[in-house]
């Protein structure tokens, strides 16, 4: 037993596990500050009253979200880097690290998009009304009135595409992203698959670790800030 | 959502309506523009050219790649949700029973199953099936276990929220009559929470069909592997891989319109309307009630995953 313990806690020596995390964080750190961006523009497009803008968005939406990420990953390293020869960096790792938060980015503003809007969706049309009512124009409306409670309703959604964002930055291993957990989980596995089982169990209980803090805070804070009607 | 209804704007008088048309116009001619510099600057790469997109449109590229690949998808997708269900009703109600020690173990290997991502569990099982020889296709199973555990585990929070969400007269009128807890749950409030949870069902559906995509990091030839074969031999990995992606795009629409319509269609029929209620009927407006159960399933089909 003493002896499996020192040799598993040998590959730690070898292998680079925190620094493999590590690079899923900041995959999920720039994508979500980028899908954030990207999301936000889509949910304003998508509820204005221009019928060209909500269409966009809507087709946005709609294709992004029924994707599969790994297509779009799998897109942007043959088709877009292979193929057409488009490149992010000089640098070859730096490159498909920036393809990787692209990708990331596209696939979780779908996301963004549609839990903004339901944020919005949350709030009664008497909001809006009781706002005109005592003579607030558009813009008062929007900022005293109804983005506060929309923001409110949209923490949850937004927690859990935060979440699934996280998870997903695994995914980066279909653009060459070798730094990343599942690649080095499963360079690890081959050349020692006796500890098949602790190795396995190091990376998933890493997320473990990772996601339930945030799930939590989600939840604390969904409900800490949920407008009681 | 329509603009009539929309919370932040009133209805346009006629300054307004000249003015979103004015925008209507704006925003036609960008969006066409963009696209229109998108097909250009593909025209200028040669994109567009037949001797590209036409071995797509021959009868080998589908008989010999997309639609065995397709097959393999769906064959993938099918077993993982059935066993999903299976895996969810299970875990469901243990995390409803009665004994505190089942709900530990079933809150335990719900919330550890959706915390880890599911391409890691799928590479874990491929290489521990191939180590091991079980069964003649490692990576089919290793895709379709993998999924089970994942969607599984957010089929028994969606469970257990449509328990949790039917009127609480339903359990008490079964143990009234004398049911015990066990029994009351299944026949009583199980049933109404399955009917209930069914447009979110169909939604987690999407989910597991865009998973199986994952197996081809792990060489499972399932539809994005076969177009990825198919492109590599024809040098034609953006035109292949975009029919992937249509067929992909076009069968997880039709499967969220069926969603859309079962919630509109079960809405009246399930019991106490409480039962439809936003958690689950209608899973883009969050519940605001509280406990992870209802945040999940608020979000049950925005899942990113």
């Amino acid at each position: 037993m003493g002896d499996f313990l020192s040799q598993f806690a040998a590959l730690f020596a070898e292998y680079d596990v925190p620094g493999a995390f590590w690079v899923n964080i900041q995959l999920t750190f720039w994508a979500a500050i980028f899908s954030l961006i990207l999301g936000t523009v889509l949910a304003l497009m998508r509820i204005s009253p221009i019928a060209s803008l909500q269409w966009a968005g809507a087709a946005y939406v709609n294709v992004l979200r029924n994707t599969p990420l790994t297509v779009i990953m799998t897109f942007l390293f043959l088709a877009v880097w292979t193929q057409l020869q488009i490149s992010l960096s000089d640098d070859f790792a730096q490159n498909f690290f920036r393809f990787a938060v692209v990708g990331l980015t596209v696939y979780h503003a779908a996301f963004v998009c549609e839990a903004i809007r339901s944020g919005v969706n949350t709030v009664p049309l008497g909001q809006a009304e009781a706002a005109r009512a005592i003579g607030l124009s558009f813009l008062p409306a929007a900022r005293l009135i109804i983005l506060p409670q929309a923001f409110r309703g949209a923490v949850a959604p937004l927690g859990n595409t935060l979440i699934a964002l996280l998870k997903n930055s695994t995914v980066a291993a279909a653009v060459s992203v070798s730094t990343e957990t599942s690649t080095l989980m499963r360079e690890m596995i081959e050349s020692n698959a006796n500890y098949i089982y602790a190795i396995f169990m190091t990376f998933a209980i890493g997320f473990v670790v990772l996601v339930i803090p945030i799930g939590l805070l989600t939840t604390y804070l969904s409900n800490r800030l949920a407008v009681r009607r | 959502m329509s603009t009539q209804k929309s919370v932040l704007f009133d209805a346009p008088g006629p300054r307004a309506r000249r003015g979103i048309a004015i925008g209507n116009v704006v925003g036609a001619i960008v969006v066409a523009g963009i696209a229109a510099l998108v097909l250009a600057e593909l025209g200028r790469k040669g994109q567009l050219s037949w001797d590209l997109w036409g071995p797509i449109f021959t009868s080998s590229a589908w008989l010999d790649y997309f639609l065995p690949g397709l097959q393999n998808t769906l064959r993938a997708a099918a077993w993982a949700v059935v066993g999903a269900v299976v895996f969810g009703l299970v875990f469901g109600s243990g995390r409803l029973a009665s004994s505190r020690t089942v709900r530990w173990i079933s809150g335990v290997v719900v919330e550890f199953f959706r915390a880890v991502p599911v391409l890691l569990m799928m590479i874990f099982f491929w290489l521990l099936f191939g180590y091991n020889d079980v069964g003649d296709e490692p990576a089919f199973l290793a895709v379709v276990v993998a999924l089970i555990l994942y969607n599984g585990s957010v089929i028994a929070e969606l469970v257990r929220s449509g328990v949790g969400n039917l009127p609480k007269g339903q359990s008490e009128a079964g143990l009234a009559i004398g049911l015990t807890g066990g029994q009351t749950l299944r026949s009583i409030q199980l049933p109404q929470a399955l009917i209930a949870m069914l447009p979110a069902l169909v939604s987690q559906l999407v989910v597991v069909l865009k998973d199986t995509a994952l197996g081809q990091i792990i060489a499972y030839p399932e539809l994005l592997r076969a177009a990825q074969t198919f492109g590599n031999g024809n040098s034609n990995n953006l035109q292949t891989l975009a029919v992937a992606a249509v067929i992909f795009i076009v069968i997880n629409w039709a499967l969220t319109a069926l969603a859309r319509w079962l919630s509109r269609y079960l809405s009246g029929r399930t019991s106490g309307g409480a039962a439809a209620g936003p958690g689950i009927g209608n899973p883009a407006t969050p519940t605001g009630k509280g406990g992870p159960g209802n945040a999940i399933a608020a979000t049950g089909d925005a899942t990113a995953t």
